[in-house]
Formats: structure tokens, C-alpha cells, sequence
């Protein structure tokens, strides 16, 4: 496992993507965080943590696409598969280079609430509930596009179509307003992800939200398992 | 040693493999023999436990691909038709990689650099794989089988695109390696597999047509009573002449080469090597022999004797030929 993620995490550093992504999350946040708050006078920066959400809906795909799109297009997945790791083993490997690039774009967050320290008394449990829910949230988007790369040989789709789930997720709350059943509604909004995100902007913590990241992620991870499992038998 | 029962592989309502069985003993070199698409690549893919077999079993050193995958893959250097290998990377950073992804034990930086030394890709070590050439990214997915010095060598078509130089090194690479480890390679070129391998296996169509050792296969294959002869001189008279030596029992003239210059099929007895007569006989009268070889068999040629048991089945045209002459009467 750690053999993938040191491959993959250099791999990022190699090719431009890693530095795109980190500067445009670090391009992004920067003008949230100008318009948001320093330009405005105001010491509540998480305005600039809901504008991320979006952010990385967009560009957490680029960085998931070529993860097992790639292998299985240069037929490295040869070696991969045949080598003496667990699948889970290879795809918390991928996962976890994926997720390091992507905390790293992120880590600028928590720069921003110290330069705003200079000039406010700031409210750091706040800042961290925060950073916490973009880094949960980070974690659901990288294992959806890590799934959904393992679907396809073609790093477009893959980008595609993880944009697209992602978009679906959070579209969720839009789906259960246009159903009129009341039960089946509140069934899919008790799914929205963007609802549980907003509750951790506004500070509110609950262990419950913090579970359901965890185990969206946990399940689009087992699903990738079972994919590169099912090749085998095709 | 590695043994598979009874394999049998469908995509779909397609029978890729069906129902093979071999068996390769320690320190032997077995050869995959097949046209494209017989079933090589796939057999090679569920012994190194990428594929899963439909049904039947495959053990490496008694170990159940299967059952116990890790344990059997730790024991397998894999050399994929295309070599598995990540362009981004020098050779350096690939072999490093493998090195961790196999969980490899041994002395990190002697165990590479001989591995190195041994596939002869020392001086590129710090280049990027994606500028090598051909040769070398074969060469760099060789020492990548290599990494850890597993006991069995799974080679699916290992000289594919090497230049000459390079398909004779890394034969001797390969018979040098079947010493002591357990080699399996696959291949469509009989000559190749003659040359390297202790053992045949034959495969057509996803079956099995022949099992044997190099040694027997090849004697049964050879056809030394065929000769092909450009000779230099009327067409009529070395014919006769030809025709005339002993255990000879058909000739025709095939066609013109150049100028005074035909190609002639002579077909002896069975098991008799007549080609010292036959030069004796033209040199005799001084009609130059400008080329004589026997009428090897193809590749083609040999399966279609091993499947139809035809003595001579791939030469049809030739036969077809020689049995139009005789009923014209010009034979």
C-alpha cells in the first residue's frame, strides 16, 4: 500500500495536475477569503469554506480521474493485480495519495484563520469544524472519483462522470424538494450531503454527520474493491 | 513448479481456454506455443492470478492461485505482453516501486543492481521509461518479473519487438535464468521456443494439440525429406537428373527465380536426408546449386499436423500441386 501511495503522490508532482489543483484551490479560496471577509470587514470565514465546497466538487475530479483509468489503459494494472497486495490494500494506497494532494490545497484554510487572527479575535473551533467538514468532505469526493475511474479505461470519463455523481449528491436536496411524498422525500434528504456540510460550517458538530462522511467514503471504497474484483471474472 | 488442471476460461459465450492441463517441473523452461489469439496470454493471465478461471485450478509450487493469492503471487515474476510499466518514472523510481509493491526482503540496493546488470539496463537507470526504446522498456518489464528474485518466471512473449542482438541475449537471459527458476514463456515463433525451451506445450484454439519435449516435438515436426533447390540450368534436365537420385520420389519446378534459374520441390522417401546426393548429382553434371533447404514447417504448418496428423498437412498447396502435375501426366 504505501509502495502505490508514494508512486502515485510523486506522480501528482510529475505531471501538472498536483500544482493545478493546489493552486486553484489555493486561487479560489484566496478571492473567497478577499471577498468574503478581508474586503468586507468580517471576521466569519466560513462563507469562504462553502464557496470551497463547490470548488472542489469541480476539481477534486481532476485529481481522481487517471487513478485506475490510467492503470487500466496502460495495462499497469497488470503488475498491480498480480502483485502480492489486497485490492483494498492498492485502492487505500490510491485513495490516500489522492486525499494527501487534496489536503494539501486545503491546508491553506487554516492559514487564512491565523492571518485573520492579526486583525480579529477568532473563533478557532469554529475554523477547525470547519476545515474539518471541507476535509470530510474531501474524502467523499476522492472516493467517488476513485470509483468512478475504476469504471473506465478513459481519464475523460472519468472526470466526467465523477463531476457528474458529484453533482448528483449534491443535487440531493433539489431531488427530495420536487418529490411530494413526504416520507420518501425526507428519506433521500436524510441522504444530503450539502445539508450535513452546512450544519459543520455553521459550527454545529454532530457525531452523527461525522460518521456519514466517514461511511459514504468507506462504501465508494468498497465498491472500488469489488470492481477491480469483478474484472477478474469478466 | 507450476501446475494447472483442467483450465477452462469463457468470456462470455466465448471459450477462450478450454479445459488444459501441464505441468512445469523446477529448473524447466516450458514453452507456450500458439498462433495469436490461442489462449496464450489468457492461460498467462489466470496463472499470475490477474484473470480467474472459469474452471479448474492453477498451483504454483502446490499454492492454489485462488485459494491463497497472495502468497502464490509472491512467488511469481510476471513479464505481461506489454510491459507494465509507468512512463513518469526513471527506471530508478519504476524498479524502486516494484521493489516496495512486491514487498521485496532483500538488500535493497545490491538486489537491484544486479538485477540491472543482469538485464543490461544499467546505463539508462536514470531515464525517464517513456524516452527508452522498445528494447529497453522490454528489458526494464523484465527486470521489473525479476524484482525479488521469485521462483517462477511467467514471460508472455518476451522478445516481441527486440532487435536481433537483443532476441539472442535475451534468450541466453532466459536459459540462463531456467537454471533455477521455474520459466514459462509464451511465444508464436516454433524456431524461438525450439531454441530455448525444455518442454512444449502446444496450444491451438484454446486447446491443447501437443505436450511434449523440445527434442521429440522437433524430430516429429521436421521434414528433412522436403528440400526447396534453386539450381542453375535447363529446367528438363536437372529435373530428370534430380529425379534419378535414389529415394527421391517426386520433383516439380515451382517457378522461374531468374534467368536460367528455377526453383524446384523434390519430396524423398520419408526419414531419408537426400541432400548430400542430390548436391553430388548436380555437381556431377556442373549445375550450380545456388540454394538448398529443407521445406521447414511453419508455424501454421505445424498445427495443422499436429490437429489433422497430416504427415505433411500445411504444404497444400504443394501437395495440391504435385497431385494436379501427376494427373496431367507431367510428373
Amino acid at each position: 500500500m504505501l509502495a502505490v501511495l508514494k508512486r502515485e503522490f510523486a506522480g501528482y508532482f510529475k505531471a501538472p495536475i498536483g500544482y493545478v489543483f493546489i493552486a486553484a484551490s489555493f486561487l479560489f479560496s484566496g478571492i473567497f477569503f478577499w471577498s468574503f471577509s478581508l474586503s468586507v470587514g468580517s471576521a466569519d470565514i466560513s462563507s469562504v469554506f462553502l464557496g470551497m465546497f463547490y470548488v472542489y466538487m469541480i476539481f477534486v475530479p481532476l485529481l481522481t480521474m487517471r487513478l485506475l483509468a490510467d492503470d487500466a489503459r496502460q495495462k499497469t494494472d497488470q503488475l498491480l493485480l498480480t502483485s502480492p497486495i489486497s485490492l483494498f490494500g492498492l485502492v487505500f494506497g490510491k485513495f490516500l495519495s489522492a486525499y494527501l494532494v487534496f489536503l494539501l490545497g486545503d491546508l491553506i484554510m487554516l492559514i487564512y484563520g491565523v492571518v485573520m487572527s492579526f486583525f480579529a479575535e477568532v473563533n478557532w473551533a469554529m475554523i477547525l469544524g470547519n476545515f474539518a467538514a471541507l476535509a470530510l468532505i474531501g474524502a467523499v469526493f476522492v472516493s467517488v472519483g476513485l470509483f468512478i475511474s475504476s469504471l473506465t479505461e478513459s481519464q475523460m470519463i472519468a472526470a466526467i462522470g465523477s463531476f457528474g455523481a458529484n453533482l448528483l449528491l449534491v443535487l440531493i436536496n433539489t431531488i427530495a424538494s420536487v418529490i411530494p411524498i413526504e416520507g420518501i422525500s425526507d428519506v433521500i434528504l436524510s441522504l444530503s450531503i450539502f445539508d450535513r456540510y452546512y450544519e459543520f460550517t455553521t459550527g454545529i458538530f454532530s457525531l452523527g454527520n461525522l460518521l456519514f462522511f466517514l461511511s459514504v467514503t468507506v462504501i465508494f471504497l468498497f465498491l472500488t474493491v469489488r470492481v477491480l474484483e469483478k474484472r477478474r471474472w469478466a | 513448479m507450476i501446475e494447472v488442471k483442467n483450465l477452462t476460461k469463457c468470456y462470455g459465450s466465448k471459450k477462450a481456454v478450454s479445459d488444459i492441463s501441464f505441468k512445469a517441473e523446477d529448473g524447466q523452461i516450458l514453452g507456450f506455443l500458439g498462433p495469436n489469439g490461442a489462449g496464450k496470454s489468457t492461460t498467462m493471465n489466470i496463472l499470475t492470478g490477474y484473470l480467474s478461471s472459469t474452471q479448474g485450478q492453477a498451483f504454483i509450487n502446490d499454492v492454489d492461485i485462488l485459494e491463497n493469492p497472495i502468497e502464490a503471487k509472491k512467488m511469481i515474476g510476471y513479464l505481461p505482453e506489454q510491459p507494465p510499466l509507468y512512463f513518469d518514472m526513471t527506471v530508478d523510481e519504476y524498479l524502486d516501486f516494484v521493489y516496495g509493491l512486491k514487498g521485496c526482503r532483500l538488500p535493497k540496493k545490491s538486489h537491484l543492481n544486479e538485477i540491472c546488470e543482469i538485464v543490461k539496463i544499467t546505463d539508462v537507470r536514470k531515464r525517464l521509461i517513456k524516452n527508452l526504446s522498445k528494447g529497453y522498456k522490454q528489458r526494464v518489464g523484465f527486470a521489473q518479473a525479476l524484482v525479488g528474485n521469485p521462483k517462477v518466471l511467467v514471460l508472455d512473449e518476451p522478445t516481441v519487438g527486440l532487435d536481433p542482438k537483443q532476441i539472442i541475449e535475451i534468450r541466453t537471459l532466459i536459459k540462463r535464468l531456467g537454471k533455477n527458476h521455474t520459466v514459462i514463456l509464451s511465444s508464436h515463433i516454433l524456431p524461438e521456443v525450439q531454441a530455448v525451451c525444455d518442454r512444449i506445450v502446444v496450444i491451438n484454439k484454446g486447446r491443447i494439440v501437443a505436450d511434449d519435449n523440445a527434442e521429440t516435438l522437433a524430430k516429429n515436426l521436421s521434414a528433412d525429406h522436403k528440400l526447396v533447390i534453386h539450381a542453375e540450368g535447363g529446367e528438363g534436365e536437372i529435373k530428370k537428373l534430380l529425379e534419378s537420385v535414389p529415394q527421391v520420389q517426386r520433383v516439380f519446378v515451382n517457378r522461374k527465380v531468374e534467368e536460367n534459374v528455377s526453383e524446384y520441390y523434390l519430396e524423398a522417401k520419408e526419414g531419408c536426408d537426400v541432400r548430400r546426393d542430390v548436391f553430388r548429382k548436380l555437381a556431377s553434371r556442373n549445375y550450380p546449386i545456388l540454394m538448398m533447404r529443407s521445406n521447414e514447417l511453419t508455424l501454421e504448418e505445424v498445427f495443422l499436423k499436429l490437429t489433422t496428423g497430416d504427415v505433411y498437412g500445411g504444404a497444400e498447396k504443394i501437395e495440391a500441386k504435385f497431385d494436379r502435375l501427376s494427373k496431367e501426366g507431367n510428373i
